[in-house]
């Protein structure tokens, strides 16, 4: 009896956490929020008090976590694939997962320093490159670990029914299995880019902060998770109202990946083998 | 019949090229660690590992390089959410994987998924709104006027910027993948074990704390370790909470620094001050270090307990269809 109530207890600890935290971010960001913060680029005086909104932190997030993800799929796709459909040597096949699971564990922040070294070292500039290729680094690990299991849940059935019909495992990865796996592919992406766009910590060094949006790969881009940040930090009352604006949107937008990617997994199961 | 071979050619050369490419994370594991003890290196040759690990001072424009506050930061922080965050795992697994109506079991995959999905920043926001105010006006007063006589109670330190806040925000942090990764395993044992102790008569408690937890307390373990790990480098919503004062902190309500935020606050001041490149290289290698350890002894035990799919799990519903 007593283990039934620390058990009820316990679940509703977390469930009043997470009711907690949606409530804070709601009520103090909804007050906040207004049309100027997402459609407007900060003007003069912004950081104290003045006019202006976070369009360059919004569009700068998005270019960051989109090139991110981009990048993380060229590399991750083929490996997966690689993983689960061309690879002979399944020792070969464990220490690239063992090593995948072990980047996986690495905090943002190490890949923010690391790639901080590397820009140093070819001479780039905190920039929007930069950060893209910080956060492709962050979200392979995820992505490609995501992907190889999806793969891996191909009904045999159908590689061998393919197999047997004289397809190579060049035709059977391309034509069958990504397609068979398509709709968990998405969601797999759609997990590494929500990973990429609430991150903070990567982009730190590597992506720098403007109040500009950017017009080229090598200057420094704005980001929602470090808008809040600096906000957060600036002594204003105004200034902290918004960053309390740029959590509420920041969350909105991940929930919303969440959610699509949820809806993607279910609408399109129709259109696989089972 | 040519075109039969020229397309298992193009397949083979296909198969080598993806070979090399799938090299790229044992090299990446590699070049991070590397590029790291390079450039920590002159720092470590200047006054050995022990003298910075041991060190208490930390005034870079002195030359002084102490990282023993860090540390402590770091793992106070770490130890105080690992431990908030145990029972309340413990007994939300329990419950979701042995006696939740499956109505619950259902509707709690997209709870832990939000909680995973929030970002760490927005977490912090919560921390500095919520945590740190109850912290100051409420918990801090409370326990240090009843349970003043213990050193790790009484406060002097009357902000709530502290390790206790920092460790809330941890706990509720690593608490849903705790408990995302220990229902797998638990769920993960084969069903005639439990049917055969409860029809020698055992009540399902006894079931449980006599003959499942036993099984699997190692990947339990392990899964705690794992979470502790992700705790060890959270970086911006503990930078937001725990006040950043480098000092040996002895009580739960002095403000402390970790290694993580002394890496996210000081990297404007990197190149201007001789060897503070260096230490932050350093800080962030020491990190580094203290998590691969966590990390490939929890992943190499819960290899035996779950498929590693679990441990990826973390949000967003990656549905494990083999099993429906």
């Amino acid at each position: 009896m007593i283990i039934k109530i620390l058990m009820v207890g316990s679940f509703a600890i977390v469930f009043g956490s997470l009711s907690l935290i949606v409530w804070t971010v709601f009520s103090k960001g909804l007050p906040a929020l207004s049309l100027d913060m997402i459609t407007k680029i900060p003007e003069g005086g912004f950081y104290m008090g003045g006019e202006g909104g976070i369009l360059n932190a919004i569009l700068g997030s998005f270019l960051l976590a989109i090139g991110g993800t981009f990048l993380a799929i060229l590399f991750s796709l083929p490996t997966a694939l690689f993983l689960e459909v061309f690879s002979k040597s399944s020792a070969w096949c464990s220490y690239v997962r063992l090593s995948l699971d072990i980047l996986w564990g690495i905090p943002s922040i190490v890949y923010g320093a690391f790639g901080f070294i590397i820009m140093l070292s070819v001479g780039l500039r905190a920039s929007l490159l930069g950060g893209i290729i910080t956060l492709a680094l962050l979200e392979i690990p995820i992505m490609t670990r995501a992907m190889d299991e999806i793969i891996r849940q191909t009904p045999k059935n159908l590689t061998q029914a393919a197999l047997a019909l004289g397809v190579t495992k060049f035709e059977l990865a391309y034509q069958i299995i990504i397609r068979q796996t398509f709709p968990a592919l998405i969601t797999a992406i759609l997990l590494a880019f929500g990973r990429g766009i609430g991150d903070a910590a990567s982009v730190l060094f590597t992506a720098g902060y403007t109040d500009r949006i950017p017009n080229s790969l090598f200057r420094p881009v704005a980001s929602l998770p470090l808008a809040i940040f600096f906000q957060l930090s600036v002594p204003f009352p105004e200034v902290q109202q918004r960053a309390y604006a740029s959590a509420l949107i920041l969350t909105i937008i991940v929930l919303l990946v969440s959610v699509v990617s949820r809806l993607v997994a279910s609408r399109m199961n129709r259109f696989t083998i089972k | 019949m040519a075109s039969q071979s020229n397309r298992k050619k193009e397949s083979q050369r296909i198969g080598r090229v993806l070979l090399f490419l799938s090299g790229l994370p044992i090299f990446l594991t590699t070049t991070i660690l590397v590029s790291l003890i390079i450039k920590a290196n002159p720092l470590i040759e200047r006054f050995t590992v022990k003298a910075l690990i041991t060190g208490v001072s930390w005034k870079p424009m002195q030359d002084l390089f102490g990282f023993l506050p860090f540390i402590l930061g770091t793992i106070w922080v770490t130890v105080v959410g690992v431990c908030l965050s145990i029972p309340v795992s413990f007994f939300t697994t329990i419950y979701l994987t042995e006696y939740a109506p499956q109505a619950i079991r259902f509707a709690i995959r997209p709870l832990l998924d939000i909680l995973a999905a929030i970002p760490s920043v927005v977490y912090g926001l919560w921390g500095v709104l919520s945590i740190v105010p109850w912290v100051e006006k409420s918990l801090a007063p409370f326990l240090s006027s009843h349970f003043g006589f213990l050193q790790i109670f009484s406060s002097e330190n009357p902000t709530g910027f502290s390790i206790i806040s920092g460790g809330i925000v941890i706990a509720v942090m690593i608490t849903p993948f705790i408990i995302a990764l220990s229902s797998e395993i638990l769920t993960n044992i084969p069903k005639g074990l439990r049917e055969a102790s409860l029809s020698l008569g055992t009540t399902r408690w006894e079931t449980i704390h006599l003959v499942l937890l036993p099984k699997v307390m190692p990947g339990l373990i392990a899964a705690i370790v794992l979470g502790a790990s992700r705790a060890v480098g959270e970086t911006m919503a503990v930078l937001m909470v725990i006040g950043n004062v480098p000092q040996i902190p002895k009580s739960i309500f002095d403000a402390a620094y970790t290694l993580p935020a002394l890496i996210a606050n000081n990297y404007g001041e990197m190149m201007s001050i001789p060897m503070y490149d260096s230490a932050l290289m350093s800080a962030a290698l020491i990190l580094l270090v203290i998590i691969l350890f966590f990390n490939i002894f929890s992943q190499l035990i819960l290899r035996k307990f779950v498929n590693t799919k679990a441990i990826l799990w973390h949000g967003n519903g990656i549905e494990d269809s083999s099993r429906n």
